[in-house]
């Protein structure tokens, strides 16, 4: 693979990662949610592949597969669950509304270009140049996070800050030592393993899935 | 010793196969204890073998234990053994009561041991990224215990908890991945994140970079040690799990994060000076302080209460933390270990306190010490440890921090701390002293608490007065872990 076509596939699928990051603050169906959120994992496995094939080193490769099958596969498919176990598959009206939410968005990627010149005046590379994007999915992830109401809309936005530190890593470091990279995985896993089972609870207990209604602990 | 080293691990997770195996026995419940009463005992034997400077490493340098490492080492196991001591007695009566049943003790015994056996991985290991994956595995383990009760309110709690807490820790790890990025551009030997060749490349990492990392280390490991303002699950989490998990994770789950800030510090000092840590730290420990004496006026939750006491404490850590000398770094620790002591037995009295009067309101508790003295007393004692009164060690450490900062730049902060600490210490007295001296207003009941479990509180509030009368026994390790922070 020459050097211009890794630079020009390198930069369509972090450019594919954004994108549905912009998608899951666009979309209201929480189905669309999760289907956006499949397309990123699966760019973020296509970046590891890449930068596999690139360095012609084996580790990124194994990175990839295991990116494809847990952020490709395996997270959406239980988010998907919690989703279809409640009747309600809308984002009921957001804090913020959708318009409002893409130019925070916009202003978001803004930020994250802004704080990582350091960053990028270290290595000048092409990948440590599309490191911002990962920031900027972050940075989304985080917005998600406080401007949604539902818990499948919180999840959604914790694997969005996940996945964006997820493409930083690789971006940056051409991922993290193995063993570390197999830990976070398997706590990423078990975190959102356990936030379903949580959700579960919540909704036989509350009978919704609203996180409104968690407002029971204050001074 | 490398086998020794090894034991810290395996132990819990022995105890906790034990009770996964065989259920929520007697045995087993004694045998988690006895597990957590050896890591001591390992912990002792490996400060003994490090303290004169030379670290165990084993695991092709894997794990590597020198005295700040078996020092954690001998604050977890000692607050688990508290807790865990505690927790077999907890249990029965949960059991008796019906709150829980065999399947529900069984699930809290196993995730007890793994998150004791997480935390004990964090302060052995040598490499920040297995750091932050047991840090993180704390987090899952723990999740489920908060929500032990099924309540709505503990249900809430929990899901507040993994949520901050993951996407906190999540910053944590973005920090890390940039420091290792920092490394790789370094130059020199192979990059890795190992602490120890960290250290030695740290002069030559980017500054740039590494103050950003810097930056989302401490917002994310801070959140995990509730310094504000990214404290808000803490009282939630800790008012709402079982009394033994809030022991533990006030106790020293928060100290295992300052111990990761701590091992960062001095990669970040050496990088770009102690100005900028320094910076960071001061900030969240005032605000710490702040919005713990604020919140402490006028809590009526004694169980919240707590929870705030623990983020004073925290915030009292990073201060000394940031004036960064080595008398200031040995009171930190000494201050963790007391912490972590004084509250572990001050939440457990904390449950039973709540199980024999049914409530977890200030106002719903009056004149304890003299219709339950023994819980009552206990309660008491704790309460006037984490007040930092004499003879406990708090009082020691919370005096050599105040001694440690006025000499350096830091004095206008230690004064503004103590400013603080004296609101904190009217609020405190003014609520133990209703629950404890009050008028009654129900009928006194026969004593429920046995005496059993009184024995590993009464034997923790003495351990604190020890070291309070004298630091011998830890003075030299505290000195030697210092050192390692401080150089």
């Amino acid at each position: 693979m020459s050097d211009a076509r890794f630079v020009q596939l390198l930069d369509l699928a972090t450019g594919l990662v954004l994108v549905s990051a912009f998608v899951a603050v666009w979309r209201k169906g929480l189905v669309a949610i999760v289907r956006s959120l499949t397309v990123q994992g699966v760019a973020l496995a296509t970046i590891a592949m890449l930068l596999g094939l690139h360095t012609r080193d084996l580790e990124p490769v194994i990175v990839a597969l295991l990116l494809l099958v847990l952020k490709g596969f395996v997270l959406p498919a239980v988010l998907l669950r919690v989703v279809r176990s409640s009747d309600d598959t809308r984002e009921a009206e957001p804090i913020v509304n959708v318009p409002a939410s893409l130019l925070a968005g916009a202003a978001l990627t803004l930020v994250a270009y802004a704080t990582t010149t350091a960053l990028v005046a270290l290595d000048p590379s092409p990948q440590t140049k599309a490191i911002p994007i990962g920031i900027a999915v972050a940075l989304i992830g985080f917005f998600v996070l406080v401007s949604r109401r539902k818990a499948v809309t919180q999840i959604v936005g914790f694997l969005l800050i996940d996945n964006g530190i997820a493409l930083v890593a690789l971006l940056a470091t051409a991922g993290v030592p193995l063993i570390v990279e197999l830990g976070v995985a398997l706590d990423v896993l078990l975190a959102v393993l356990v936030l379903q089972v949580l959700a579960t609870r919540m909704r036989a207990k509350f009978g919704a899935l609203d996180l409104d209604l968690l407002r029971e602990l204050r001074d | 010793m490398t086998v020794v080293a090894a034991l810290v691990l395996v132990l819990p997770v022995a105890a906790g196969t034990a009770i996964g195996g065989f259920g929520w026995r007697r045995a087993t419940a004694w045998a988690s204890s006895l597990a957590a009463a050896s890591v001591v005992g390992a912990g002792i034997a490996l400060a003994v073998h490090v303290v004169n400077g030379h670290p165990v490493t084993t695991g092709r340098g894997f794990i590597r234990i020198d005295a700040l490492s078996a020092f954690m080492v001998v604050v977890v196991g000692l607050v688990v053994l508290v807790a865990t001591s505690y927790g077999a007695s907890y249990m029965r009566t949960e059991l008796e009561l019906g709150h829980t049943d065999a399947r529900g003790a069984r699930t809290y015994g196993v995730l007890v041991q793994l998150f004791v056996t997480a935390m004990l991985l964090a302060v052995v290991v040598d490499n920040l990224g297995v750091l932050w994956v047991a840090i993180e595995a704390t987090t899952v383990t723990t999740a489920f215990l908060v929500g032990h009760h099924r309540t709505r309110a503990s249900l809430e709690a929990s899901w507040k908890y993994v949520v901050i807490g993951s996407v906190g820790v999540a910053l944590a790890f973005l920090g890390t991945v940039l420091v290792y990025f920092a490394s790789r551009h370094a130059g020199g030997a192979d990059a890795s994140l190992s602490w120890m060749a960290l250290v030695h490349t740290a002069p030559r990492l980017d500054a740039g970079v590494m103050r950003l990392a810097m930056g989302l280390l401490v917002l994310g490991y801070g959140t995990k040690m509730g310094l504000a303002p990214m404290h808000t699950w803490l009282p939630d989490a800790h008012s709402q799990a079982p009394a033994p998990v809030s022991a533990l994770m006030s106790g020293v789950l928060l100290s295992v994060a300052f111990y990761a800030l701590l091992r960062y510090k001095v990669v970040a000092d050496q990088a770009l000076g102690p100005g900028f840590s320094q910076g960071l730290l001061v900030a969240g420990a005032l605000l710490s302080l702040a919005v713990a004496a604020s919140l402490l006026l006028a809590q009526r939750d004694y169980k919240r209460m707590l929870a705030y006491s623990s983020i004073e404490h925290m915030g009292l850590a990073a201060l000394a933390a940031a004036i960064g000398t080595p008398l200031a770094i040995a009171a930190a620790l000494l201050h963790v270990l007391g912490h972590g002591l004084a509250k572990a037995v001050t939440f457990c009295s904390s449950g039973d306190v709540s199980s024999l009067e049914g409530t977890t309101q200030v106002a719903g508790v009056r004149g304890l010490l003299a219709r339950r003295p023994l819980v009552g007393g206990v309660f008491g004692l704790g309460l006037v440890a984490l007040l930092g009164l004499p003879p406990f060690s708090l009082f020691a450490s919370e005096l050599a921090i105040a001694r440690a900062g006025v000499g350096t730049g830091l004095a206008w902060a230690v004064g503004v701390a103590f400013v603080l600490l004296f609101v904190i210490f009217a609020s405190v007295v003014r609520l133990g002293q209703g629950m404890l001296l009050g008028e009654p207003v129900t009928p006194a009941d026969p004593q429920r608490a046995g005496r059993l479990l009184a024995v590993p509180l009464v034997t923790g509030l003495a351990g604190v007065a020890a070291l309070g009368v004298s630091i011998w026994p830890v003075e030299r390790l505290l000195h030697a872990a210092a050192a390692v922070v401080a150089r």
